[in-house]
């Protein structure tokens, strides 16, 4: 058994998960990386996207969907820093367009440069979540 | 000398106070625990955060061209104070402490002829701090809908003071709020926003270990990160400290509500011997009566 990647994604809220596996895919700014044990030490800001956890080595992957954040690989392992984190199975199409609808509402209603900005943010990463569960 | 009905619509009304204070020390009770719980699952983040900041922004904040959220804009004479405060009263000292420090604080910088502008989270700061500073107070936010606290919820709050901050309005942010440590002790906690407040001496201690002497690959480069991780750094620490609130205005209530519980218990004991030696009283009187007019005959 190859040695394990100990990896942790914390988003505000809380810890999401702290366990090992044999490889991360993190989706970076500059283009997906997959972690593996003993990367060299980086860091990294995420765009919203999927991390992949492959507990095995060629294994099935664990989905997790997130919303841009902060990645580093550190020698005790990889901790991702993500703004919100959504486990892709819980992810209902329905719900995400009825969501995508709402978000579109408030951004032809937003009335100032914040809110619309804010909008735009909600639409643009719904989007990308909407993309890849289709 | 109140009248025994007096007494008695007395002794019921402090036991219906009771009965309210009882059940409100119970509900801050089991919303203590549940915000306390979401205030320490929020802490791994936090930490994490100020661990990679600390060790970043070391590196870059003397440097020239450095974000203004993290070097200050070079002045301190607009300053902001961001209080937060509760939405709701009868939680004993906790908003007045909160309000105290922040108006002490407010009064220094005015001394010093600072611009002060005060934000507040939480109508009961609010209420207080406009009988002084109508003036200054700029904004209210009103949290008073939200039953558990978000992210989402600090986040907009961070944007505004970010955006109010890029705009040149102010030039140094503190927050206050209290800082939960146990149900009976919440500490006032002042802490500076903007620019970040970088705790040398941990990162002296840490940066052996943490970064085990590697050097790190940054992707897309330093700057870039500093730059995306400062305004979140902003909201995890309005967040923060909206949490720690939350917990320490439910254990303020607790211990408040308890007092008052306990206050009524000796207030209902003391009335009820009265009412017995006024009752008392009244039929030694009425025997008395009874007597002599026996004797009378």
């Amino acid at each position: 058994m190859a040695d394990m990647l100990h990896f942790e994604i914390v988003s505000p809220e809380r810890l999401l998960k702290d366990a090992q596996a044999a490889m991360v895919v993190v989706p970076g700014a500059d283009g997906d990386f997959a972690a593996m044990p003993q990367h060299a030490p980086m860091m990294s800001t995420i765009r919203p996207g999927v991390v992949e956890i492959f507990e095995t080595e060629g294994g099935d992957a664990e989905r997790l969907f997130v919303k841009g954040g902060l990645a580093q690989i550190s020698p005790e392992g990889l901790t991702i820093l993500a703004e919100e984190a959504i486990q892709l199975d819980d992810v209902d199409a329905a719900d995400l367009s009825a969501k995508i609808a709402d978000a579109e509402a408030s951004l032809s209603a937003a009335a100032d440069d914040v809110a619309r900005a804010a909008a735009e943010k909600e639409l643009a990463w719904m989007t990308a979540l909407s993309e890849i569960v289709s | 000398m109140p009248s025994l009905k007096d007494l008695k619509i007395r002794i019921n009304s402090v036991k219906s106070t009771q009965k309210i204070t009882k059940a409100m020390k119970m509900v801050a009770a089991s919303k203590l625990r549940r915000a306390q719980e979401a205030a320490e699952a929020a802490r791994p983040y936090a930490e994490r955060m100020e661990k990679v900041l600390n060790g970043l922004g070391q590196a870059v904040k003397d440097q020239p061209g450095a974000s203004p959220l993290l070097a200050g804009t070079g002045s301190d004479d607009v300053q902001l104070v961001i209080v937060a405060t509760s939405e709701r009263g009868l939680c004993g000292g906790f908003n007045t402490n909160i309000v105290k420090a922040a108006r002490a604080h407010i009064l220094k910088l005015v001394d010093a002829g600072k611009t002060v502008k005060i934000l507040c989270i939480g109508k009961k700061g609010h209420v207080i701090l406009r009988r002084e500073f109508e003036d200054k107070i700029i904004d209210l936010k009103d949290l008073s809908g939200v039953k558990n606290i978000g992210f989402g919820d600090a986040q907009p709050i961070a944007a505004e003071v970010l955006a109010m901050f890029e705009r040149g309005e102010f030039d140094v942010a503190t927050l206050f709020y209290a800082k939960f440590q146990s149900a009976l002790v919440q500490v006032t906690t002042k802490q500076q926003l903007i620019p970040a407040s970088l705790d040398e001496a941990a990162n002296e201690n840490d940066a052996g270990d943490d970064l085990g002497g590697a050097v790190y690959d940054y992707e897309p480069s330093e700057e870039a990160i500093l730059d995306d991780l400062l305004p979140r750094n902003v909201a995890v620490q309005i967040y923060r400290g909206l949490l720690e609130n939350a917990a320490s205005e439910q254990g303020a209530r607790m211990t408040a509500m308890d007092n008052a519980t306990r206050n009524a218990g000796d207030m209902i004991d003391s009335l009820t011997i009265t009412y017995n030696r006024t009752r008392q009283a009244n039929i030694t009187k009425e025997l008395i009566e009874i007597i002599s007019g026996a004797e009378a005959l």
